[in-house]
């Protein structure tokens, strides 16, 4: 039983790594802004709950894994709110993908349009 | 600050959590990693968070900025408060072992008393920081950029 769990634990930390380390070499190879906020976000949340995984079947019934319950959850909530800030700032300041491009004075404009629609929806709400 | 649908509602999820943890990290401090200053700089994040998301004027409503500037003196007065006492007990100043019959449970007091002034403190200045510069008027306009 004892050598279940800690295959089990083991395997889980490794597999959460090698997705860490897969994110990361997202993060330096993509192209873009948006492909590698992508590569970032998503391997950080499947890593970290395998990682996190891990550490309970190591830790055991004992308060350790209460609390690395409560931080998993907390990180499942953040990690994902602060990638949506992120991407919804480039958003509005007229951030592109690559390849896709707008003649150069939309290209000046774009942001600009997007905020105003933002504000004037806003007023509508209000 | 309408549109900012996910960042509001988990700000309203997170507020509370974000102020248990900093209470959890203030009375635990003497079992484990944390005390008077990390405990008030959490205490703070969570205002700070709320003020950042749902803008100044709202944090202002829940926290009113005469409130924080008492609450920066009422933690050093707790701190050196505490010193007096222990010096009214007839002990040196903030030598905590006067407090109670037995030393260790006097210092065990003792320190509680001053991490919580020195939490209350810290919390106070980091808020008070962050409405000094969120209350700094624009220099530049938004309609400008």
């Amino acid at each position: 039983m004892t050598v279940l769990i800690e295959i089990l634990s083991w395997a889980t930390i490794i597999g959460g790594g090698i997705f860490l380390i897969i994110g990361s070499v997202g993060i330096i190879r993509f192209p873009d802004f948006w492909s590698r906020l992508h590569a970032a976000s998503v391997t950080d949340s499947l890593g970290m709950l395998l990682l996190m995984l891990g550490m309970c079947l190591q830790a055991g019934l004992t308060l350790v894994t209460v609390k690395l319950v409560v931080i998993t959850i907390f990180l499942f909530i953040t990690g994902p709110t602060a990638t949506h800030a992120v991407a919804n700032a480039a958003l509005v300041s007229g951030f592109l993908p690559k390849g896709k491009t707008l003649p150069i004075e939309e290209k000046k404009t774009a942001g600009k349009i997007l905020r105003r629609k933002l504000k004037s929806s806003s007023k509508v709400k209000r | 600050m309408r549109h900012h649908l996910i960042l509001r509602v988990v700000t309203k999820l997170l507020a509370a959590p974000i102020m248990l943890f900093a209470l959890y990290v203030q009375f635990h401090g003497d079992f484990s990693p944390g005390g008077g200053f990390q405990a008030g700089v959490i205490f703070a994040v969570a205002f700070i968070l709320f003020g950042i998301v749902f803008g100044l004027d709202k944090v202002q409503q829940v926290f009113p900025t005469w409130i924080v500037h008492r609450l920066m003196a009422l933690g050093a007065l707790i701190y050196g408060g505490t010193g007096v006492v222990t010096m009214l007990l007839g002990k040196a100043y903030l030598d905590y072992s006067a407090l109670a019959h037995h030393p260790e449970h006097g210092q065990h007091y003792g320190i509680f008393a001053v991490e919580l002034g020195v939490g209350v403190t810290v919390s106070a200045v980091m808020i008070s920081v962050y409405y000094a510069f969120a209350g700094r008027p624009p220099r530049i306009s938004d309609e400008e950029w």
